[in-house]
């Protein structure tokens, strides 16, 4: 089953690959994953679909917050929330049909990034849902390439709210 | 102190000091010279093992015996992966450790330079956390976080990478005063509710049990376990690696649970109504089946790492916090509980428990001497569980004692008694050989007054000979017990157990003459193999001033009872050897 987790970590060296291998030690499998940096530059926020059973996805939370690089980890795939994925397509278009695709295309509010006589290549953002539907539409006029982002997900939880990290401790190194 | 001139080697002994390390384990090499040659002035002493994972070893002796930070150090490339092993048992018997590896200079990182490896990827999952370092200005920082985190919250290794042109780099040192980690959290007071209802469980339950683990040591909560014990008046059992946590002659402890468990102690964990678990992680080795692990129980768990609770089993009352702390208000809110039920009129709430609780440690009593744990003796050969007897005979629960892993682990830790915490020093959760005598090395620096065993099969000591090296060139008066059956002991019972006998490369032949061994190194060592001489080759052993090997020759076939076998439930131990069995 998969679930949408998202982090919020230091934008460190290393600090990527210690959630990723913890997954990967763990035998998960990762569906998607994208990271990019906050307003604070210090942290980056980590959207992460990975494939776990149900009854583990209390344990991967909490072994995600274990990591000393993690400010925060939270499972955003069920509850409210805002869930964005961007797709390219490639398709390639005959004469007859090259209206019809765009025309679908606007259907789907997906914009046209480059047109040649062999075809479109297509921009769309969406819930997954509607993107899965985009692909299968456009793959039904011909040869498709298809490159997806991953899912980006915000919270809409109050309790999630988080627009600046924490405030940590100041904590005296021990014997200082 | 002003900033002044310093190389990162200077400062990184500087930090040390602040941290208050007296000593390093460690092994030289090409990108660590700049290192020593700030250690060659002192006043941080380095002891020099002979294998890096020795190193690593030492410096958990060093820690688990006193519960201050290890520190071991090692060159780039192969000094790094040897300190894999160490690192990975600490991290799995939570032990504080710092390691700090040289790393070849910046530039030439991933160009596959002379001694070179990716140790911050390889110990990245072995390690709490791990830092490398490329400059000068992080590295005040990177020492100190890595002294705070292995030694706060759950603890554990901290590998400190260091790259040659980072400590060969001259800048003013400017001290660092506090450590800033956002993503880190330790959660030291548990919920005020969830103790209050613990409190509620504990006066209400008719079959208690404590069930204490490494946990208890790690906080120095000894005093307050045995006071909660006394006040329950449950019975207790303690983990392998909490022995000690309760002294071993309290009349409450049961002994160790699981695998090789006690025959109580598997069956009161059972039966049992009540689990009180504390700084535990209900491991493999102690649950058996989890199926049928403690049926009938609620269970209170408390730990300090919230990743642990819930993990293997659904606590009724789960608490995060240091076990001290919780123990503490536990106790009060158990106080003021018991007050108010003595004040309440006619009915008192602890006498209703007072009659089942009375039939509970009947039972408990009734198992004890269905199946004690007791040391079989035999005229004509030694008996390992004789041999273990008679060195807890020696201790009187006071000396400090490390194992190895295998038979002898078991045995010692089922039949040798301990007192006091922080003297039963073994691998549990990695269960590495070649434990035993490295860790006695760190134990015996750290604690020069008191009498160390390094009790070995013949196995885990081969894997450490190197070391005598080290024991004679320190002078250390490690006493190193070498129970000697011919046989890496624990795989030939499984195979006789469960594989029809057919013994494959658990055979061990040619052992070295223990008298030449030790003599080739200046020390003495010697072998005893009637049980009639037993206790006097040991009282020498003890007596000799300096180290001393003693090859104890005991009997090849014993096999340690009880046993639960793999995927079994803990009740249905094997208890006495099934029918005799073609030997093959």
């Amino acid at each position: 089953m998969l679930q949408l987790i998202s982090l919020l970590m230091e934008n460190k060296p290393g600090a990527l690959m210690r959630v990723t291998g913890l997954l990967s030690a763990r035998g998960y499998n990762i569906e998607s994953l994208t990271v990019a940096r906050t307003l604070d530059p210090e942290l980056s926020r980590m959207s992460i679909v990975v494939d776990v059973e149900p009854n583990q996805r209390a344990q991967v939370i909490k072994q995600m917050n274990k990591l000393v690089n993690v400010l925060q980890a939270s499972d955003v795939s069920e509850g409210p929330a805002v869930r964005r994925e961007m797709v390219l397509v490639r398709v390639r278009s005959t004469m007859q049909n090259r209206t019809s695709i765009l025309k679908e295309a606007e259907i789907f509010q997906a914009r046209c990034v480059d047109s040649s006589v062999e075809g479109f290549a297509l921009e769309a953002t969406g819930d997954p849902e509607k993107l899965n539907e985009f692909i299968d539409v456009m793959r039904s006029y011909g040869e498709i390439e298809v490159t997806r982002s991953g899912l980006v997900a915000v919270s809409l939880d109050s309790k999630k709210l988080r627009l600046a990290p924490p405030v940590a401790k100041e904590v005296e190194a021990p014997s200082l | 102190m002003a900033a002044n001139l310093m190389n990162g080697a200077q400062i990184v002994l500087e930090c040390l000091q602040r941290e208050k390390v007296e000593v390093i384990f460690g092994y030289p090499g090409g990108v660590t010279l700049p290192l020593y040659d700030a250690i060659y002035d002192g006043p941080i002493k380095h002891v020099l093992v002979r294998h890096e994972q020795n190193a690593a070893f030492a410096a958990q002796g060093y820690a688990r015996s006193t519960g201050k930070v290890g520190v071991c150090c090692a060159t780039s490339g192969p000094g790094a992966t040897n300190l894999v092993t160490g690192l990975v048992d600490a991290m799995m018997d939570s032990i504080p450790i710092v390691a700090i590896t040289g790393q070849v200079t910046s530039k030439l990182i991933g160009s596959d330079a002379f001694q070179e490896a990716d140790t911050f990827g390889i110990t990245r999952s072995g390690t709490k956390h791990n830092f490398l370092v490329k400059t000068l200005a992080e590295l005040p920082r990177a020492i100190h976080e890595a002294f705070y985190l292995a030694s706060s919250g759950r603890p554990g290794p901290v590998l400190v990478d260091i790259t040659k042109d980072a400590f060969q780099a001259s800048g003013h040192y400017t001290p660092v005063t506090s450590v800033h980690l956002p993503g880190y959290r330790v959660y030291t007071e548990g919920h005020a509710g969830q103790i209050r209802r613990a409190a509620q469980l504990m006066m209400e339950a008719q079959r208690p049990l404590v069930y204490a683990g490494g946990g208890i040591i790690h906080a120095g909560a000894h005093d307050e376990l045995r006071k909660l014990v006394e006040v329950l008046d449950a019975p207790a059992v303690c983990t392998l690696m909490c022995l000690g946590g309760l002294p071993g002659n309290h009349p409450n402890f049961i002994s160790m649970p699981g695998m090789h468990g006690s025959y109580a102690a598997n069956m009161a964990m059972t039966e049992t109504d009540l689990l009180i678990a504390l700084g535990t992680r209900f491991d493999d080795r102690v649950t058996g089946r989890l199926a049928a692990f403690a049926p009938h129980a609620k269970v209170i768990h408390v730990d300090i790492d919230p990743a642990e609770v819930g993990k293997i089993r659904m606590p009724d009352v789960p608490i995060v916090g240091d076990v001290k702390r919780v123990l503490e208000r536990m106790l009060e809110e158990l106080a003021g509980l018991r007050e108010s039920a003595g004040r309440e009129s006619g009915l008192d709430k602890k006498d209703k428990q007072a009659e089942p609780r009375k039939q509970w440690w009947a039972q408990v009593r009734e198992w004890k001497e269905q199946h004690p744990l007791e040391p079989s003796m035999s005229s004509d050969e030694i008996k390992p569980q004789h041999l273990m007897a008679e060195i807890d005979r020696l201790s009187g629960g006071q000396a400090i004692v490390t194992s190895d892993v295998g038979q002898h682990q078991m045995w010692a830790a089922q039949l040798i008694k301990f007192h006091h915490p922080r003297l039963w020093l073994n691998s549990g959760g990695l269960g590495s050989m070649g434990f035993g005598l490295p860790s006695a090395i760190g134990a015996q620096f750290a604690r020069p007054d008191k009498l160390v065993f390094a009790i070995c099969g013949d196995g885990g000591f081969q894997m450490s000979i190197p070391e005598l090296a080290t024991v004679a060139n320190q002078s250390l008066p490690i006493k190193i017990i070498v129970m000697n059956n011919g046989y890496l002991g624990m795989i030939r019972q499984w195979q006789e157990l469960f594989y029809n006998n057919r013994i494959c490369s658990a055979v061990l032949e040619c052992f070295p003459d223990p008298e030449k061994l030790a003599g080739a190194y200046g020390f003495k060592g010697s072998t005893v193999e009637r049980p009639s001489q037993l206790r006097k080759a040991l009282e020498e052993a003890v007596n000799e001033p300096g180290p001393y090997l003693l090859n104890v020759r005991v009997s090849p076939f014993e096999n340690v009872f009880p046993m639960v076998p793999a995927g079994g439930a803990i009740n249905e131990m094997v208890l006495t050897q099934p029918q005799p069995v073609e030997v093959g």
